[in-house]
This record gives structure tokens, sequence and C-alpha cells, in this order.
């Protein structure tokens, strides 16, 4: 995983609360055996009609969104199944971070463990966000901040061990592989 | 001192606490039993093979096959080939994988195997106080059992087969209070739907539910399964039901529940988990289930649902409903009862074990579905097909005119090629009614068996208690 520092980059923005893990990546792209190339399916059926046309209204396919690498979305985004293609399908597709005032439990957690940024805002930030589609951003994992284009700075919540994981772009494994000894310890008294 | 009063989730979280949280770390939880499918774990796999670590407990993990695997008996006991090639080379490589690591796998053959919520209780490896992980959001299904169980990604299913943990911040705890009982044609699965409509797809998200009072207290282990499995609609982390002579009844005999002395040994350990008297939930939240209906859903997630007697809600100015109702092909104000079905399913890992096949079947025996309609017959397990064709409910659904299927999860979102046609209806027994979940441009309207009996032999949507 690389470190995530910092990240400035325009918003694209998805309104709709609930966006759930079938629409980011239906079931049918599921049967790979590997984590890559799942950007090309990413919201796959908002994207294309059913000939495979691009849906030129969907917000991915105007050429404003090319290169944009933060997502704002609705409410309760990544609600849904549990699977992890969903944030290797958006991480596939460039974007490094979702903005939103709610993520689901098992989405946050799977976009934390591939450095996928989750960022919680508040009501009115996300409407500003909302109100400013393609607006530049900066997020600094270190001071946990969002930076509008206003100039104004809003914290996001980030738990310790999450940001120390992202800023050296290290995962959980070696962490719990260098606590074997606790482990050995636990299966013998129980 | 005394020790404090706790909850059912604080005992089992507190008894797998390798290491606690701290600020700067979560906890080392540790995890009793590991279920692996053939979707979630190939790039697990992976991580473990670059970086040549083994499998730390292969006997607390066991393999199964069922979300890409067919249904069709020919492709899975005849010799066809599996119809979705890369559905066969995943499930290929789920057998490579058991082989190489030592995981034992209940492979697309096995007298064992089924839909993994479904085999887990079935077998007896889902019991009382333990921690069960998945990758599969369903796996909230176990906590019905009185264990602590939730669904994981492909990251963590790594950390689980390489250290038997995962790190872990302690969740919030929602206690959900049903009293009353249950009407006529009343299902848990109806409960579960009401609950989702009272709280909501987000309201439970951070916490594990404890589903306590009178009306779970009635409830038998398939329909608490049922109210579990669907937590996750809820938002939940997790879904637990206390552990009481239900569940010991249910448990006693089967093949991999303990036995003799050890037996008596678990019950007298489970006795000791139910919630004390005085804990303290973060939040708490009372439903009567006297005033639960058949349920149905008419929109684009679980918590658009109403009392199948009743009429499509109008949100003016709110365009994200008017986008699921303009996807679904319905109007607001409209009742939904006597739309038109196309399709329907009964099976999934939330209403596909026996007692919901039997509920169906008694709907159905000695009718016929309605022309035009296809309706799947889908068992949660081999042991449930075999149970049911033991009692000849086979052969009631293919009088009915329904196709009797291999178990799988099939349909419920069509990873396997069992898919409802774009623009169809399809009244299903699963958990999710997402776009497209149950192929693209498909309109899934989840309800419960006997709703979808009902609905088949009309090919209408049609109240249970019309048929009574």
């Amino acid at each position: 995983m690389e470190p995530f520092t910092t990240l400035t980059s325009r918003t694209v923005v998805m309104p709709a609360a609930n966006i759930d893990t079938d629409q980011i990546i239906p079931a049918r792209f599921l049967t790979t055996t590997t984590r890559q190339g799942l950007g090309a399916q990413l919201f796959t059926d908002w994207r294309y009609d059913a000939a495979g046309a691009a849906r030129p209204e969907f917000v991915l396919n105007r050429p404003e969104s090319a290169g944009c690498q933060v997502l704002v979305a609705g409410r309760n985004f990544g609600c849904g199944s549990s699977r992890e293609h969903a944030p290797w399908a958006l991480l596939d597709h460039g974007f490094r971070a979702v903005i939103s005032t709610e993520l689901a439990d098992i989405f946050r957690g799977n976009a934390l463990k591939n450095g996928l940024l989750p960022v919680i805002v508040d009501e009115a930030t996300s409407g500003w966000l909302m109100g400013n589609p393609g607006a530049q951003v900066r997020l600094d994992v270190a001071a946990g901040t969002l930076t509008l284009s206003t100039g104004i700075h809003v914290s996001f919540p980030l738990e310790a061990f999450a940001r120390h994981c992202l800023l050296r772009g290290v995962d959980e494994l070696g962490h719990l592989l260098d606590r074997r000894a606790a482990i050995d310890a636990f299966e013998q008294r129980s | 001192m005394p020790t404090p009063a706790r909850t059912l989730f604080d005992k089992v979280w507190a008894a797998h606490e390798v290491t606690p949280e701290t600020e700067a770390a979560p906890a080392v939880l540790y995890i009793d039993l590991h279920l692996i499918h053939e979707v979630t774990s190939p790039q697990a796999f992976s991580v473990l093979r670059e970086r040549g670590l083994p499998v730390r407990r292969p006997e607390r993990t066991l393999g199964t096959m069922d979300h890409s695997t067919p249904t069709q008996t020919n492709q899975v006991f005849g010799g066809a080939p599996i119809a979705v090639d890369s559905a066969a080379r995943q499930v290929e490589a789920l057998a490579r994988n058991c082989a190489e690591f030592g995981v034992e796998l209940l492979a697309l053959r096995h007298a064992q195997r089924g839909i993994v919520h479904v085999i887990g209780p079935e077998l007896g490896m889902s019991q009382p106080g333990k921690t069960i992980v998945c990758g599969d959001s369903h796996t909230s299904t176990h906590g019905a059992m009185g264990a602590l169980a939730f669904g994981i990604g492909t990251t963590e299913v790594g950390h689980v087969l390489a250290t038997q943990c995962l790190l872990q911040r302690k969740p919030k705890s929602l206690a959900l209070n049903v009293e009353g009982r249950l009407g006529a044609a009343v299902t848990a699965k109806d409960l579960i739907l009401g609950i989702i409509g009272q709280i909501g797809v987000a309201g439970g998200t951070g916490h594990v539910i404890e589903y306590r009072g009178s009306a779970i207290r009635a409830l038998q282990m398939d329909e608490r399964l049922t109210v579990c499995n669907m937590s996750i609609e809820a938002g939940a982390r997790a879904g637990m039901i206390a552990p009481d002579e239900t569940t010991y009844q249910y448990l006693a005999g089967r093949p991999r529940a303990p036995r003799g002395a050890a037996w008596d040994a678990a019950v007298a350990r489970w006795r000791t988990l139910p919630t004390d008297a005085g804990a303290r939930f973060d939040r708490e939240v009372s439903i009567d289930a006297g005033a639960i209906e058949p349920m149905i859903t008419y929109g684009t997630n679980p918590g658009m649902v109403i009392p199948i007697s009743a009429s499509i809600p109008r949100r003016p100015g709110d365009a994200a409903f008017a986008r699921a109702l303009s996807y679904m092909g319905l109007n607001a104000g409209e009742p939904i009862k006597d739309q038109k079905v196309n399709v329907v399913f009964l099976g999934s890992c939330t209403n596909a074990r026996l007692s919901d096949l039997r509920a169906a079947a008694d709907v159905l025996r000695g009718k016929r579905i309605a022309r035009g309609i296809t309706m799947l017959v889908v068992p949660g397990s081999q042991e449930v097909k075999r149970q049911a064709e033991s009692e000849g409910l086979d052969q009631v659904f293919l009088d009915a005119g329904a196709q009797w299927r291999e178990s799988g999860c099939s349909m419920c979102l069509g990873m396997n090629g069992d898919l409802v046609g774009r623009g169809e209806y399809c009244v299903s027994t699963s958990n999710r009614n997402f776009e497209g979940r149950q192929g693209a441009g498909a309109r899934t309207l989840l309800a419960s068996p006997v709703t979808a009996a009902a609905c088949a032999l009309t090919g209408r949507v049609t109240d249970p208690r019309d048929l009574l």
C-alpha cells in the first residue's frame, strides 16, 4: 500500500443516499480471482445502457470527471454486501477518497485496508460539496482535515491506528503477526 | 466488588479479547470459526502465498461453495460443464486453495454442501458464545445461535487465515425489544422487514443488535436465523439472540455439536451468556409484533417496505425516491396488491431452510402456479434438499409447476446465471432488492415464503391472508 499523506483533487458528486455495493460493482463481476481491473466495471449499470453504450448523462461519463480522485456521495454510501471488490473498483478507477455524511461499516473498514480514505463530514459540509461539484479540495491525513476551495478547514474523524497505517502505507496484517505471542497465550488459556 | 451487569454481546466480546483496545490500537479479537467460500477468498489466499504464511488454525476454518455454483442438477452431478466460465474457475481455485493450505472443503458434490449461512447452524458448528466470521455480510445470520457473527472483507479473510484474529473496535449495542405475538400468515421475514422499515437501512450502523422480548423467545431457530440474517440490511454490524432451550434443542445431536459430557459442559457455559438484568445498551427500540402485517418491498432498498395491504407512499420532492419508483416501474399512491409478477424465487440464506419450504409448500399443495410464472425453489443446503424430498415437498413444488434445484445462493444475486430478466418483477424470499441485484434491470419485491407462494398461485402480488 502506498503511503497516504495529502491529496488535492477536484470532486465528483453522486448525491443519492444509500448507494449500495451492488451498484458500485454488480455481483456478476465478482467471479474474478484477482484485485485488478475492476475499474472498468465500476457503476457499470449506471454508466452503460443495455447495449453497452455510455450514458452521457451519468456523472462519471462527463469529461469534467476525468482525473477526479475524490468522490462525494450521499448518506450511507457502500451499504449492502461485504465485497471488497467495491473499494478495489473505486481505486482501480482512480478514486482515492470517498466523502459522505455516513459510510456503511464494512465498506469503511474495507476502504481503509486498501488505502481508500473514508471521510465523514457534517450535513453542512456535505451540502456545500453537493452544491459545488468539481470543487477542488485538499485532504490531509496527518491533520485529519478537509480543506474546501473557500479555504474553510473541516475536521474529519480518523482513529489513530488507521491514520498510522495510512501515513506509513503499512497494512494491519503485520501488526497482527507481531502479536503472535499474545495469540499463542490466548489459545493456551482458552 | 460485584461484576457489573453485562449484555450477551459484552460477554462474548470480552471472552475473545486477545488484547483489549486502546486509544492507539483496536482490540485483537480471537475468531472461533471462519467460514470461507469461493467468491471472497481467492485474493486472501494469494496474500498468504505472497508472504509465505500458512493457515494458522485450519481446523477452525471450513470452506463451502455456494455463490457462483450452478443449481441445475446436470451441472452439479451430471457431468455438464458449469455454464459460467469464470464461476467454474473460481470454484476450481477454492478447491486448489483448500487442498494446498489444508482447509476442509465441502465441495460441489459433497452431501453437506450448502449456503454458508445455512450449513453452519445445520452442522451444529455455529454455537452460542462463539465468534464467527465469513467474507459475506449475511454472516450476521449465525448470531441467532447466540454467537457474535459478522461479515468481513477479503483483506480480513486473509488476517483470520493467517492469525485467527481480527483488529476490531468494539461496536455499540442496540436492544431491539419485540413484544406481543405475530398474527396469522405473518412470519419472521415480515417481522424483520417491519423492523428495517421502522429503523431504516442505516438504523443499525455501528451497532450490534440484540433481539429481545417475548416475540423473539417464541420464534423457532429457523425463524431466528431469518431475523438475524437481515440485521445487515439495517446497517448493523451483527444481530444476536440469547441462547435458550430452543437453541439447545436445535443443536443437540447435530453432526458437529458437542456430545456426552462435553455437551453438558457446553450447555452449562451457554446458560451464563444471556444479558444480565440491569445491563445497559447504548440504544433501545421497541417493536409491537402484533402490529406487523405481511410485508413487501416496493423500492430499491429493504427499507422501502410496506404492509402488503398498503399503498406505495408519496414523497414529493424526493429525487432518490422518484428514481427508485421509476426503476421499479411503480407509482406513488397506488396499492402494491395485484401488481403483476413474472418470477418467484424461493431460496437464499434468509429463507431456504426446511421450515421455509414447508410453509410455501402448504400454500401450493394440490394447486398450480399461474400461467406464465417462473418459480425457482432452491433449498439452502443439500441436507435441506434431502429432508424436503423425504417429506415429498419436491413433488408438491414440481406438481405446482415450479422448478426444484440443487442448493446455492442462486437468484439472490445471480452470480451463477440464475437471473431475472430486464424489467421483470420477481417476488423473492431473499434479502436485497437493490437495482440489478437479481440481474440487470430486474425488479425485486422482497417478501416471506408464504407471500411468495401466494403470489406464484395468482401471478400477482397477493396478501397470503386472502388465501387462508
